[in-house]
């Protein structure tokens, strides 16, 4: 009698107990799929699983409606989320986002950032000018602005046969491997840091590009005060031409997320910083790409070249290819 | 009165995300306590496997240092630098691409990072939300550490300012960080959970023992019910004493000899649910015991 009477009238217990399997299985479905990769998952479970992802949604509609059972809707909220970015999460394996990086996402940030980038030049450019100037007229300027452990050997005070021996000589202390790969995770970690303090209205990252255009600067003073500018250049550029070029792109990207937290335009505010972000955060995955490279001819490049004129054709060669890959206009996806 | 209703309380919290079938699947957001814990038990798991990793690599380095051959140890330093810089800046980046989208401290409190528009979370949003780390993170410990050189006030100011970026997420009420307001991000509350015991079905046999009249099962509303159903799931033994007693006060109900507490509530919350879940299908709620049903529509 009762047991009849519980089956004519809905209740929340029949419901559960009608649904359980399904949802115990879509459980079981889900925790091999997060565990491993999606290989790990028959043909007929991938069907499987947005049936039962659905099944758990509308049964969480219809709890919410009909049970009071806290424990058993807050399961359902958890089951149906997990389902929910499972089912609608992309697939897209490592190396295809890999290749649309290269392709296409990399060089559409970088030309999203061109009016940052030549404000970052800019800012480069006026501290390297303003250190030259003051180390020309004072050479004590020099120590002021560039840390010891940087400057080394180099100094006011040094002959310029010890400056021309810091162009050339590749020390033979470190190995080159080691020296390359400090000079990339160093060089990367400041660009992050660079793209970071972008946050803080890009003010601390304008003043990161002025000090590092500040400490070329320095050093130009002082090789060029003893005649060894055309030197100095080739040992600078054929790594500088792309590190430096990085950096400006690193700095760029800092000052995008500034300016669009300080004045976004039609969109709210955290619309733009969001945007922003993304566009700046592909940018910084290339320059510390860049780094790599940069850190590559640095480490190994130079201290292997010793012919200036190598040292600036492979300059050269180097800003022409980032130069065309960035900026070179190519057809797009509606256009092909 | 709306104060008291547990759906209030969670509405600080709680986050909208309709799903395309039109399901609001109700995201709660992260305290700050989870997300800080989750950070300590990161951070803490990055020392270890970077102690492991150097202990590997030197043990590694000794072991070529008998040959003579320079290359062996320059593998070995390009190997700790590079696995050093991939450990800083990649562990969150790697695991939150994940198909979990959380480090494993986030799994351990049951977090998850998620999209705010609640569409897919794409890889430069996650690289985004964790290179911001390095002012979040980094920068404030660089300033505790002091800098050489750097003034005791210039570092206290340092160490303020960059103070502001390690708290931002007590400041705004979605509880964002730098690196989710700049990747559109926020991170939610969604632990796997089991499938508890249904407790309204689960002592049919005794509930025979034990009949409440209409009157009686008025005496409460949803918000006791599950108040009740909380002090059934902890199962604390001295908790359901009072709440016992409270309630055979409340209803009239005369304590015979050997009734077992916990038997008398699980047979009270058993025929409360089904009263209150048959009004609810009528559209009749009665919220708290308070309610009266005139305030409400």
């Amino acid at each position: 009698m009762d047991s009849v009477a519980n089956q004519a009238v809905f209740s929340s217990s029949t419901f559960r107990a009608e649904r359980e399997a399904d949802w115990a299985r879509l459980e079981e479905l889900l925790r091999r799929a997060e565990g491993g990769s999606v290989k790990r998952l028959s043909d007929e479970d991938l069907l499987e699983l947005p049936v039962l992802y659905r099944s758990a949604l509308s049964a969480l509609s219809v709890a919410r409606a009909t049970s009071l059972d806290m424990a058993l809707i807050a399961y359902l909220e958890g089951l149906c989320t997990r389902a929910y970015f499972f089912v609608y999460g992309v697939r897209t394996s490592f190396g295809q986002r890999a290749i649309s990086f290269f392709t296409e996402d990399w060089p559409i940030a970088i030309r999203a950032l061109w009016r940052e980038t030549l404000v970052s030049i800019a800012l480069m450019l006026a501290g390297t000018l303003a250190a030259y100037l003051l180390v020309s007229n004072d050479p004590n300027w020099f120590s002021a602005i560039i840390p010891g452990e940087l400057a080394g050997d180099r100094g006011p005070d040094a002959t310029t046969e010890a400056l021309r021996a810091t162009l050339y000589d590749d020390g033979g202390e470190s190995p080159l491997g080691v020296f390359a790969t400090y000079l990339f995770t160093h060089n990367s970690q400041v660009s992050i840091f660079a793209f970071a303090l972008g946050f803080a209205f890009g003010v601390p990252t304008a003043l990161l590009m002025v000090y590092n255009g500040a400490i070329l600067g320095a050093m130009i003073a002082l090789f060029t005060g003893n005649g060894l500018g055309f030197e100095l250049g080739g040992w600078l550029l054929i790594h500088g031409s792309t590190e430096l070029f990085a950096i400006a792109l690193a700095g760029a990207a800092g000052l995008h997320i500034g300016t669009r937290i300080m004045f976004p335009g039609a969109q709210t505010r955290l619309a733009a910083a969001r945007n922003a972000g993304r566009t700046a955060a592909t940018a910084m995955i290339g320059v510390i790409v860049m780094l790599l490279f940069a850190g590559l001819l640095e480490g190994f490049g130079r201290q292997l070249i010793t012919d200036d004129w190598t040292r600036y054709a492979i300059a050269a060669l180097m800003i022409t290819v980032w130069c065309t890959y960035f900026y070179i206009p190519r057809l797009d996806r509606g256009e092909r | 009165m709306a104060s008291a209703s547990p759906a209030y309380t969670a509405a600080h919290t709680e986050r909208t995300l309709i799903t395309p079938e039109g399901v609001d699947l109700r995201l709660k957001l992260a305290t700050a306590g989870q997300r800080a814990g989750a950070f300590i038990l990161d951070f803490l798991l990055l020392i270890a496997i970077l102690v492991v990793f150097s202990i590997v690599v030197v043990a590694a380095g000794l072991g070529t240092l008998g040959t003579g051959s320079v290359d062996g140890i320059e593998i070995v330093g390009v190997i700790w630098l590079l696995g050093f810089f991939l450990l800083r800046n990649f562990y969150f980046i790697a695991f939150e691409m994940g198909r979990r989208s959380a480090t494993l401290g986030k799994r351990v409190m049951g977090l998850r990072v998620v999209a705010r528009d609640g569409g897919r979370l794409t890889a430069d949003a996650v690289i985004a939300r964790n290179m911001m780390r390095e002012i979040e993170i980094f920068l404030p410990l660089a300033f505790l550490g002091g800098g050489e050189g750097v003034d005791g006030v210039i570092a206290l100011i340092g160490l303020v300012w960059a103070g502001l970026f390690l708290f931002f997420p007590l400041f705004n009420r979605d509880r964002l960080r730098a690196g989710d307001i700049i990747a559109g991000t926020w991170v939610v509350h969604a632990p796997r959970r089991k499938l508890a015991v249904d407790l309204a079905s689960e002592n049919h046999a005794e509930a025979g023992a034990f009949a409440f009249t209409d009157a009686q099962l008025d005496a409460y509303g949803e918000y006791e019910l599950q108040t009740l159903e909380n002090v059934l799931r902890s199962g604390n033994s001295g908790t359901e004493e009072n709440v016992a007693a409270t309630i055979r006060g409340k209803i009239g109900w005369d304590w015979s000899e050997g009734e077992d507490d916990r038997a008398f509530l699980s047979a009270y919350y058993s025929a409360l649910s089904t009263r209150l879940e048959r009004r609810m299908l009528f559209g009749n709620r009665r919220l708290d015991k308070f309610d009266s049903g005139e305030a409400q529509g």
